[in-house]
């Protein structure tokens, strides 16, 4: 099987789709010709022509405003922002237009947009190259919300995305986009929404997140054992709707949590998590669930690494989950 | 029920050069700039016309066309009294823009798509939306394929390519831009979008997208400005510093055509040429539409607090559309006045029927809040609303 990175997995899901759905169209800035900043896109533009791999004008709105007429028309867009930092000129489209088009024409118009997006920080990006905004999407009654860790969720996942019909924000974490490696099937597979993955088994305190934090957690995990602590980790991969069951079932077993996303903290999707659990697990918990974020400030540059949460964090959070 | 229908026009002869339809069509031969600062008529305000310019309009045609623009006028009339008995919770009527609205629309094939703006329903009961879910949809009951999810004067209905009204204003732009790249990209063909505004959509930063996505793309749309001269409350002038709105289409590289919305044949006329052009794949037109907003914006408007309505006054007797429209179907001999009251009476009680039919449907059921929000409503939908159901069975 060959081995792949985040970048070459999504790249292959994008290619299976276009092969096999005519249908399906890649619009953005900069992914025809020059296949994406990332790269994301690379090739397919050569494979499948200008009219099906968009170069479009510098226009978030616009794309994701054109997207969402195409999608009602029939098509399948695929569109691409090129930082989820960007994203904030098509907000209106995303909430108020693509998110509520099944619901305000009854069900007469599903609007099945994909947009693919490059998310959080860690690549010295400063402000505009680095926020994780997911919890203002998830907060969005009509999206569907995705994040992977990995190559073999980002192609499963979004090759799930891309066969339904409800629109999607498919977040991809830059940071690791090429860091992360593994092996992932040539051919097309699926890995379902809506549910969360247990990568690692543990009896005292169950770590939750999301994407690039996901090896963070692994990290910490690790060193937690070293000093006699045991730990599970649960990588969410689908936001909205997310898998509250395996949650519950793990904390219901350790009866503590840990909940880690870069956001910053204040109403992040930890609060959500968090809160939820509390509805479910009050009787089992040993401890306040601890919420390892983002400072709430804009994304700084020269102080990233002490903003973004790292595997001493999470062991602090966890040793105060033991010690309460 | 397809009472306003437009039907089948038969026999349309193919397209003849400009100049040979009549004096007016010189229009069509001016520079670009012109035409967009310019203003094309047929149809003066008392009623008088070249014959040599309303060759295209037999009596089948007008009579199809006013018939649309009565409805649009007699359907407001009736709903916005609903509204002040407090039957209808909202409205908002089209009168002084029916030729606008219907005669742009009349120009579409069954098998091209409208994005309406607010003042478009009308144009949408023209191209054979059911006059029944209309209705439903105003009232957001049962019957409501829409499912009641929104205000009155949202209907979709996708049977005729009718896509939603958005109330955001000029975000449903590049929804017509997409309809229309979709239509070139999927290679269909023979397939148009006409997408709709008001003068101020145009402030927003969606029309600016839309037109440049629309004209770099070479999308078979044509995007037309209903310039009322209004939004809610803020003039022209207060809306641009530009001489037309059809000015600003020039900028984006499109074709800008700008004509006399009052005019049944010129609005027609305008937009039987974009639509024609780009059903042949020469790309966008974008079309200022100049009328004038005679009533309020909506039933929660009270116009008399900000414009001088005398002026307003000015424009219902004087530039109206269907008093020019009727002066001329009298000259030609095709509606007489008993036969207009024919065709006013059965419009009227066709409107009362559907009416007494809908007003005491109820509400959609409760299970229908939480569907269509995707296409399976995920489990917190399904806990929350389970929770409700338990606590109204035990009140």
């Amino acid at each position: 099987m060959p081995t792949m990175n985040i970048i070459q997995a999504v790249n292959s899901a994008l290619r299976i789709q276009m092969a096999r759905e005519p249908k399906a169209v890649i619009l953005g800035e900069d992914v025809g010709k020059f296949g994406g900043v990332f790269r994301a896109t690379s090739g397919l533009y050569d494979e499948f022509g200008e009219d099906r791999v968009i170069d479009t004008p510098l226009a978030e709105a616009g794309i994701i405003g054109t997207a969402i007429g195409m999608a009602v028309y029939g098509m399948r867009p695929i569109p691409e922002i090129q930082f989820s930092d960007f994203i904030f000129p098509a907000f209106d489209q995303i909430v108020n237009e693509m998110a509520k088009f099944r619901y305000r024409s009854g069900g007469q118009y599903p609007c099945p947009v994909v947009i693919r997006t490059p998310v959080g920080g860690g690549i010295r990006g400063g402000h505009y190259h680095s926020q994780s905004p997911e919890a203002l999407f998830i907060h969005t009654p009509g999206l569907k919300v995705v994040l992977p860790s990995n190559p073999y969720d980002a192609k499963g996942l979004l090759l799930s995305c891309l066969q339904q019909d409800d629109p999607v924000l498919f977040m991809e974490p830059k940071k690791i986009y090429r860091a992360s490696r593994g092996e992932v099937p040539d051919e097309a597979y699926t890995v379902e929404l809506g549910k969360a993955k247990i990568v690692r088994e543990g009896e005292q305190v169950t770590l939750i997140g999301y994407g690039a934090m996901v090896s963070i957690m692994e990290e910490a995990a690790i060193k937690a054992e070293e000093i006699g602590i045991s730990c599970e980790v649960i990588d969410l991969r689908t936001l909205l709707p997310f898998d509250l069951e395996t949650l519950v079932e793990s904390v219901n077993k350790t009866g503590r949590a840990v909940v880690v996303h870069e956001a910053p903290k204040t109403c992040g999707f930890g609060a959500e998590l968090a809160s939820s659990l509390y509805e479910r697990c009050l009787g089992v918990l040993e401890a306040p669930i601890e919420r390892v974020a983002g400072f709430d400030t804009p994304f700084p540059y020269s102080l990233e690494h002490e903003y973004m949460p790292n595997a001493d964090r999470v062991i602090g959070a966890i040793r105060k989950t033991l010690e309460w | 029920m397809s009472g306003v229908q437009a039907g089948e026009r038969k026999g349309e002869k193919a397209a003849t050069p400009m100049q040979a339809r009549g004096p007016a069509f010189a229009y069509f031969d001016l520079d670009e700039e012109a035409k967009a600062r310019g203003l094309f008529s047929i149809l003066a305000e008392d009623g008088s016309y070249d014959p040599a310019n309303v060759t295209r309009f037999d009596k089948t045609l007008c009579l199809q066309l006013y018939r649309g623009m009565l409805w649009t006028r007699l359907m407001d009339r009736q709903f916005m009294a609903l509204q002040r008995q407090g039957v209808l919770g909202f409205y908002a009527e089209t009168i002084g823009q029916e030729a606008a609205s219907i005669c742009s629309a009349a120009t579409l094939e069954p098998q091209d798509w409208l994005v309406p703006a607010l003042r478009e329903h009308g144009a949408g009961l023209f191209r054979g939306m059911n006059f029944e879910n209309f209705v439903a949809q105003l009232f957001g009951n049962a019957n409501d394929i829409t499912r009641g999810r929104q205000m009155p004067l949202h209907p979709c209905d996708r049977p005729t390519n009718y896509l939603n009204m958005s109330s955001c204003i000029a975000t449903q732009i590049s929804h017509a831009v997409g309809v229309a790249m979709g239509m070139k990209i999927s290679g269909v063909g023979n397939q148009v979008c006409m997408g709709y505004m008001g003068d101020g959509a145009t402030s927003e930063g969606d029309f600016h997208v839309a037109m440049n996505f629309a004209a770099v793309r070479k999308a078979p749309v044509v995007l037309i400005c209903q310039n009322n001269q209004w939004a809610i409350s803020t003039p022209v002038s207060g809306q641009t510093a530009a001489e037309t709105f059809a000015l600003k289409g020039i900028g984006y590289g499109m074709e800008s055509l700008r004509a006399d919305g009052n005019d049944m044949f010129a609005v027609y006329e305008v937009c039987k040429y974009a639509v024609d052009k780009a059903r042949r794949g020469e790309g966008p037109t974008f079309i200022e539409l100049l009328n004038y907003r005679l009533s309020a914006h909506t039933s929660s408007d009270d116009p008399s607090r900000y414009r001088d309505e005398s002026v307003t006054t000015m424009w219902r007797e004087k530039r109206e559309p269907l008093i020019r429209a009727r002066i001329f179907l009298e000259k030609k001999g095709w509606l007489s006045e008993a036969e207009h009251e024919a065709m006013a009476a059965q419009i009227e009680s066709t409107i009362r029927e559907v009416v007494a039919k809908q007003r005491d449907v109820p509400a959609p059921p409760l299970r229908s809040l939480i569907e269509d929000v995707q296409q399976t409503p995920w489990w917190r939908l399904e806990e929350d609303l389970a929770a409700m159901q338990e606590l109204l069975a035990k009140q």
